[in-house]
C-alpha cells in the first residue's frame, strides 16, 4: 500500500512534471499533443485488467469486461491517430517532396 | 514483495519514464514522432507484465481480458486507421471518453467489492471522486463526439439550464459523499443512482456548448480523464496509473488554458456562457456590397502578383481542397510569385489542426507561418486568398467592441492590396457574425466549392502559360 503522504508527493511531482512538459509547446503541436496525452492515459487499461482480474461476481465481471474494452479503445485508438498525425510532420519536415 | 511483483514494478517504473520522456518529445516537432513510439513501447510493456499480476486470477477473467482487449483494441485500430484527418478532433474525444468510462468502471468494481472490515474512507472518497470525474469525462466526451460528427444538434438550451445542472451536480456529490463515508457498506442502489446522475451531468454540461468551443472542452475532458486515471492508480495501489494519470491531468489542464488563450476565450465562459448568443448588442451595419469575381480574372491577378498570402480555414478542409491549393501554390512559385500560408491559431477545429491538414497535402513547413510571424506582411502582399476561413479574418474583432469576437487576434487579410475570398455561399461564419471583410472595397468574392474554385484558378493560370 502506498502510504498517504507518499501518494501525495507522487501526485505533486507528477503534476509539476506534466506542467513543465507542456509549457513551451508550439501551437502547431497542440492537436497532436492532446492526442498523445490522450494515449498516455490509456494506461488505465492496466488498471482495468487488474480490476477485472479479481472480479468475483458476474456483475463485477460485466463491468470489468466493458471497462477493459473501453480502456483498450483508449490506448489503441489514441496511439493510432497520434502516430498518423505525427507521421505527416515527419515527411513535411524533410521539406519539399 | 515477491519476485514477480518486483519485475512488474520495475516494468511499471520503466513505462512511467517512457511516458514522460515520450510526452516531452511530442512537445517538439523534430522529435514528436519518436515520442509517440516511446510512449507506445511503455504501454505495451506495462500491459504485458500485468498478465502476470498476482491479483489477476481465474481462467474466465483471463479470457475476458484478452477478449476485451481484442474487441476494444481491434475496433479502435480499425476506426483510427480509417478516419479522415478532418475528423480527428471527434475521434480524440471518442477515445478520451472511453478512457474516462474505463476509470469509472474501475471505481464501480472497487465500490462493489468494498469490504467494511478493511475499507478506508480516504480510499473510498478517492474512488468516488475518480468515478465521478471519469463518468463526466465519458458522457461529456460522447456528446462532444456526437456534436462534431454531426449526429446531433449543435447546441441545446432550455430555461434555467444552469440551475438544473447545478442542482444535478449537487445531488450527485451528495450521493457520492454518502458512498465515500459508508465505511465500505455500499448500497448498490445508491451506487447505481450515483453513476446514472454523474453520466447525466456530463451530458447536460456539454449540451449547451457550441461547436467552436469544442476543442477547449475536449481538451478539458482529456485532462479530467487523466485525473480520474491518477485517482484510480491510488485506489489500485498502482504507481504507473498514478504518475501517467496525473502527468496527463496537469499537462492537459495547461494545454486547455493555452488553447483557450489562442481562441481568446475564458474557460469559465466556454463552460457557462453561450457563444455569441443573443447578446442584444446590434451589430454594426455593414457598408458596401459583395463583389463577385470570375476565376479567370482572379487567376490573372494572382499570376502577375509578386507576393500572395493564402489564408486557409476549416472550409478548405471540408471541401478537401488542400491538395488543389498546394498544386496552385506550386504553379505560382514556378512563376516566381512568393507564396506564404498564414495560419490562425484556431484555424481548423483545434489549434494545430490546419497544420496537420496542410502537412497531409504535402505543403512544406517553411512556407507556413503563424499569426504573429505573418500579420505585418499582409500590408506588402498583392493578393490575400481567403479560402474557407471566416471569423479569423473578420476585422470587427479589431474595430467593434460590441462584437462577440471583439479582441480575438485575427489575421489582417484586409490590409492586402487585393483580397479574394473563396466561399461556397453567402452565409455567415461559425459564430454567425457578418464578416465586414467580405464587403470591403478591395475584396472580391469567388463563389463556389473550394476544390472546384481551386481547380478553376489552376486552369486560369495555366491558360496564361
Amino acid at each position: 500500500m502506498i502510504e498517504g503522504f507518499v501518494a501525495l508527493y507522487i501526485f505533486m511531482l507528477a503534476a509539476f512534471t506534466g506542467y513543465e512538459i507542456i509549457s513551451k509547446v508550439p501551437v502547431i503541436l497542440h492537436t497532436p499533443l492532446m492526442s498523445g496525452s490522450n494515449f498516455v492515459h490509456g494506461i488505465v487499461l492496466v488498471g482495468t485488467m487488474v480490476a477485472l482480474g479479481h472480479a468475483a461476481t458476474p456483475l463485477e465481471q460485466l463491468v470489468g469486461f466493458i471497462a477493459v474494452i473501453l480502456a483498450a479503445g483508449n490506448a489503441v485508438g489514441g496511439y493510432v491517430v497520434t502516430e498518423r498525425m505525427l507521421e505527416m510532420f515527419k515527411t513535411s519536415n524533410k521539406g519539399d517532396k | 514483495m515477491g519476485l514477480v511483483m518486483t519485475v512488474i514494478n520495475i516494468a511499471y517504473f520503466i513505462a512511467a519514464i517512457l511516458f514522460i520522456v515520450g510526452l516531452k518529445q511530442m512537445a517538439s516537432p523534430t522529435t514528436a514522432r519518436r515520442g509517440i513510439v516511446w510512449a507506445g513501447i511503455g504501454m505495451v510493456l506495462a500491459t504485458v507484465v500485468t498478465f502476470a499480476h498476482p491479483e489477476v486470477q481465474g481462467t474466465v477473467n483471463y479470457l475476458l481480458i484478452i477478449l476485451g482487449i481484442a474487441i476494444g483494441g481491434g475496433l479502435a485500430w480499425w476506426s483510427g486507421r480509417k478516419v479522415a484527418m478532418t475528423d480527428m478532433p471527434q475521434m480524440i474525444a471518442l477515445y478520451n471518453g472511453m478512457g474516462g468510462g474505463a476509470a469509472a468502471g474501475i471505481g464501480a468494481i472497487y465500490l462493489l467489492q468494498a469490504d467494511p472490515e478493511t475499507a478506508s474512507n480516504v480510499i473510498l472518497t478517492i474512488a468516488v471522486l475518480g468515478s465521478l470525474i471519469g463518468s463526466v469525462a465519458f458522457s461529456g466526451s460522447m456528446v462532444a463526439f456526437a456534436k462534431l460528427q454531426g449526429l446531433m444538434d449543435k447546441t441545446v438550451h432550455f430555461p434555467a439550464q444552469q440551475w438544473v445542472n447545478l442542482g444535478l451536480f449537487a445531488v450527485t456529490v451528495l450521493l457520492g459523499l454518502s458512498l465515500a463515508l459508508s465505511g465500505g457498506d455500499v448500497n448498490n442502489f445508491v451506487l447505481l443512482l450515483f453513476f446514472m446522475l454523474a453520466l447525466a451531468f456530463g451530458v447536460l454540461m456539454t449540451l449547451p456548448i457550441g461547436g467552436a468551443d469544442m476543442p477547449v472542452v475536449i481538451s478539458l475532458y482529456n485532462a479530467l480523464t487523466g485525473l480520474a486515471v491518477g485517482f484510480k492508480g491510488l485506489v489500485l495501489d498502482n504507481p504507473a496509473l498514478m504518475i501517467a494519470g496525473i502527468v496527463v491531468g496537469a499537462a492537459g489542464t495547461l494545454l486547455t488554458q493555452l488553447m483557450a488563450k489562442a481562441m481568446n476565450r475564458k474557460i469559465s465562459n466556454v463552460l457557462f456562457k453561450q457563444f455569441g448568443g443573443s447578446s442584444g448588442a446590434e451589430a454594426e451595419a455593414v457598408g458596401g456590397s459583395l463583389k463577385p469575381i470570375e476565376a479567370s480574372d482572379a487567376g490573372i491577378m494572382m499570376a502577375f502578383a509578386s507576393k500572395v498570402i493564402i489564408v486557409p480555414g476549416y472550409g478548405m478542409a471540408v471541401a478537401q481542397a488542400q491538395h488543389k491549393i498546394w498544386e496552385l501554390t506550386q504553379l505560382l512559385i514556378d512563376r516566381d510569385v512568393a507564396v506564404k500560408f498564414a495560419i490562425h491559431p484556431v484555424a481548423g477545429r483545434m489549434p494545430g489542426h490546419m497544420n496537420v491538414l496542410l502537412a497531409e497535402a504535402g505543403v512544406p513547413y517553411d512556407i507556413i507561418y503563424d499569426l504573429d510571424e505573418i500579420n505585418n506582411e499582409f500590408k506588402t502582399a498583392d493578393v490575400a486568398i481567403v479560402i474557407g476561413a471566416n471569423d479569423v479574418v473578420n476585422p470587427v474583432a479589431r474595430t467593434d467592441p460590441d462584437s462577440p469576437i471583439y479582441g480575438m487576434p485575427i489575421l489582417n487579410a484586409d490590409q492586402a492590396k487585393n483580397v479574394i475570398v473563396i466561399k461556397r455561399g453567402r452565409g455567415a461564419g461559425f459564430s454567425g457574425i457578418e464578416n465586414h471583410l467580405f464587403y470591403a472595397d478591395n475584396t472580391r468574392m469567388l463563389y463556389g466549392d473550394g476544390q472546384k474554385a481551386a481547380s478553376e484558378l489552376i486552369h486560369a493560370i495555366k491558360e496564361i502559360g
